[in-house]
């Protein structure tokens, strides 16, 4: 059953196998629940209820969390124990400090800006004639993949040479040679991290419309009491904005901003499409998967991710907080 | 809960407890299906002769499954070749292609779920496979066959520690320049062969005002193998085969002089403004041009020359005329002088998980001379080292030009060297440094960094 299906049948066969052992489970579960008896049997019956995702949480994430962690002490081969070595090498060597650094610009950059342009539409767009139209403008990048939308970007970043026979196809250049100017290898040029704050204008570009959706919805939420006592005192639209649009929706604008600074961390597919990590532009997940895959590097690969782990820990836990006080 | 009374809880749970038997009834028939197809003894149909295939017993009704990097479109002529050995046996060869197959074999192999047999395209992922402990040593008739078919070199490719696994399947040259023999014929250039020519012919060009080259090393995320390619080629050129070994093995070190010349050789073409990039920029595009594109550039009068492997033909748009007196061909990518022919190359190699009679049977027959001429009748882009292989029977020129480029006696086969060392270096720090190096990193500092990442024993 576990074995690799090949045709469709097979496939068919083995999805409905998967249905029917979860209904198995199930039962399982609900048969038992049912033989609880006694005064404390609702506590009984909720643990009896939360087992099946505790098991599956310890098998298909705190152990291999930690497998990772003592892995991270090993070397390429996972065979001899090199204590911190990997860890030295990650905050040492040229290339992986070049790496940790594009990850604080992508950090830094990415959910305020993301989050910024997000909030200003979704405050422009508010109640306007055309405002579904509007938002659906900037939600529609959301729906396409990274991947997809590292390939449509790579278009408009395209280089062709300054030569009388050869056209610009790529939007960007082309336009520098409309005002004049030379074409520029785009992707390659790392002054200035240039080529880094190019692939951060993509994930921004897919970004914004979660940013905006949210805090939308977050706007529309202000009771509407408030906002007309505020006209009524005759407020300008700028202390409308900081007085009360911006405490209302605070917690809001916490939880987008730790979401997408979670989700930066983990940027991958962008570069991975875009440039493959070359002239200097990886993050931690795209080293990640090159020292995994094609270094096959176990160990260095297992410390860059507990360095991720680490990295986003407090940013949930500032997030899971934040909801909290909400609620 | 939920509002359910006792009674219609255990209901539920009657159904649930059912399912559970349900499930393992339907895995007991979902594990094995015993294919009974094709194991007709209409053998002679087959046009070969099956009793060579006699000694492994019976074998009817068995199966092979097969696990592959090679996908659509051509897995078909794979698949077309092994008929008669299907008809001959009654075996039936079950195909798996996988775009991942490099990452994939390793993980199946780990996890005991490998494969009868798989098409491995580097040693180094042999040597790998090999050292999961799952693998098995090829059969006497396989080693004999290669010892008969392939050269010595061919032979420890396949070799791990003293013991041979895995006999070669495929070939591919790499060491070609492709160029349009029209605009040879036109303006009067002839196809250099030495190294001393090729520069000439370069300088010759360039001096009319064209980028004689053009070049791109962009392939994705592996961007940079390219120039390893071109690295490697001008190693066995510059330093010899010896020398190329040794380099390969780590018996000298990847920042040696001998490999910093070869760097520097490669660097008189590559980052040459002179030379490059017909059609696509200045040397700095050579990193951002994917190769497959870069080639093209030839076709439309923008460069003249682009060293890459054989199995770029397959790049060309329809239509465009490969040959001699076509739009465009390839020439062997000429030695130190005309006497010594250092050829750098890849190709598969087929592994075995498996030593049931059935899977040695299918391993003999993929290393025979009747094999390798039935694949080449089914398909085109792909040669064989294998020396029994008539060069009549392969349908494209290219085809034949590899062909007799690998069996040419003078020919000193080399493996792609990235694909042997190990994948820290091979395709890791190799591709990056060569593509910072295109970008302007110098050659002192690319060769320093390559030799730190090898990995520490």
């Amino acid at each position: 059953m576990f074995q690799t299906a090949s045709t469709t049948p097979e496939k068919l066969l083995q999805m409905l196998s998967a249905l029917l052992l979860f209904a198995a489970v199930l039962g399982v579960v609900l048969f038992f629940a049912s033989r609880v008896r006694g005064k404390r049997s609702d506590n009984w019956v909720g643990y009896l209820y939360l087992l099946p995702v505790v098991l599956l949480l310890a098998v298909g994430l705190v152990y291999p969390g930690l497998r990772t962690i003592y892995q991270s002490f090993f070397d390429a081969s996972g065979k001899a124990f090199i204590g911190v070595d990997n860890y030295k090498t990650i905050f040492t060597d040229g290339d992986l400090l070049t790496v940790l650094g594009n990850t604080v610009v992508w950090v830094l950059i990415v959910p305020p800006l993301a989050t910024g342009i997000g909030l200003i539409y979704a405050i422009l767009v508010d109640k306007s004639r055309f405002e579904s139209f509007a938002k659906a403008l900037i939600f529609l990048p959301m729906a396409i993949s990274m991947v997809a939308a590292g390939v449509i970007w790579k278009f408009m970043y395209e280089y062709r040479p300054d030569q009388a026979t050869v056209k610009q196809i790529g939007l960007i250049n082309q336009v520098i040679v409309w005002l004049g100017g030379k074409p520029v290898q785009l992707m390659i040029t790392d002054t200035g991290k240039l080529n880094t704050l190019l692939l951060i204008v993509v994930f921004i570009w897919i970004q914004a419309g979660f940013a905006m959706t949210i805090l939308s919805a977050a706007i529309k939420a202000i009771p509407d009491e408030i906002v007309e006592a505020a006209r009524l005192d005759g407020v300008s639209p700028w202390t409308m904005f900081i007085r009360i649009t911006l405490p209302s929706v605070r917690t809001t604008v916490v939880v987008v901003l730790t979401t997408l600074a979670i989700g930066t961390l983990k940027v991958f597919d962008v570069v991975r499409t875009m440039t493959g990590g070359n002239f200097k532009t990886s993050v931690i997940a795209n080293e990640f998967y090159s020292q995994l895959i094609r270094a096959s590097n176990q160990g260095l690969a297992a410390a860059l991710a507990v360095v991720l782990f680490v990295l986003v820990i407090p940013i949930i836990v500032y997030n899971i907080r934040q909801v909290r006080q909400e609620a | 809960m939920f509002g359910l009374r006792g009674s219609s809880r255990s209901r539920v749970a009657l159904a649930g407890a059912l399912g559970v038997g349900l499930v393992f009834s339907l895995a007991a028939c979902g594990g094995d299906k015993d294919k009974d197809s094709g194991s007709t003894d209409t053998a002679a149909a087959a046009g070969i002769d099956c009793s060579q295939f006699s000694s492994f017993g019976d074998l009817k009704g068995k199966t092979v499954s097969i696990y592959t990097g090679i996908v659509t479109p051509e897995d078909t002529p794979h698949k077309k070749s092994y008929e008669p050995f299907e008809k001959c046996t009654g075996v039936t060869v079950k195909y798996e292609g996988d775009k991942s197959f490099e990452t994939q074999v390793l993980v199946r192999a780990k996890a005991g779920n490998p494969p009868d047999v798989a098409f491995v395209p580097q040693p180094g992922l042999l040597q790998q496979l090999v050292a999961t402990g799952k693998a098995v040593e090829a059969p006497k008739e396989v080693s004999d066959n290669v010892d008969k078919w392939w050269g010595k070199d061919w032979k420890a490719y396949g070799t791990v520690d003293g013991k041979f696994y895995a006999a070669p399947l495929g070939a591919n040259v790499k060491s070609f320049v492709w160029y349009s023999p029209k605009e040879f014929a036109d303006k009067g250039y002839t196809v250099p062969t030495t190294l001393d020519d090729l520069k000439a012919l370069s300088d010759k060009i360039a001096a009319t005002g064209a980028k004689p080259w053009c070049a791109g090393i962009g392939s994705g995320d592996a961007t940079g193998w390219p120039a390893t390619d071109w690295v490697e080629d001008f190693v066995l050129r510059t330093a010899g085969a010896e020398t190329y070994d040794k380099w390969v093995k780590h018996e000298i070190p990847f920042n040696s002089p001998e490999i910093t010349a070869a760097f520097d050789a490669v660097g008189g073409y590559l980052k040459n403004d002179k030379y490059v990039n017909g059609g696509l920029g200045d040397v700095k595009s050579v990193a951002s041009t994917t190769f497959q594109d870069a080639g093209l550039q030839i076709l439309e009068g923008n460069c003249s020359l682009h060293r890459q492997a054989s199995f770029y033909a397959a790049n060309f748009p329809k239509g465009t005329k490969i040959g001699k007196d076509g739009d465009i061909f390839a020439f062997y990518l000429p030695g130190k002088d005309a006497s010594t022919k250092p050829v750098l190359g890849g190709g598969e190699f087929t592994l075995a998980f498996a030593d049931r009679p059935e899977v040695k049977a299918f391993q003999y027959y993929l290393s025979t001379d009747t094999w390798a001429n039935i694949k080449a009748k089914a398909s085109t882009g792909w040669v064989s080292a294998n020396k029994g292989l008539q060069v009549s029977n392969l349908s494209s020129e290219i085809d034949r030009l590899s062909a007799e480029t690998l069996q040419d006696p003078n020919a000193q086969f080399r493996f792609d060297g990235s694909d042997m060392m190990p994948a820290a270096v091979g395709s890791n720090a190799f591709w990056k440094q060569a593509t910072a190096w295109i970008t302007g990193q110098d050659t002192t500092t690319t060769v320093n960094n390559i030799e730190a990442a090898w990995p520490k024993k």
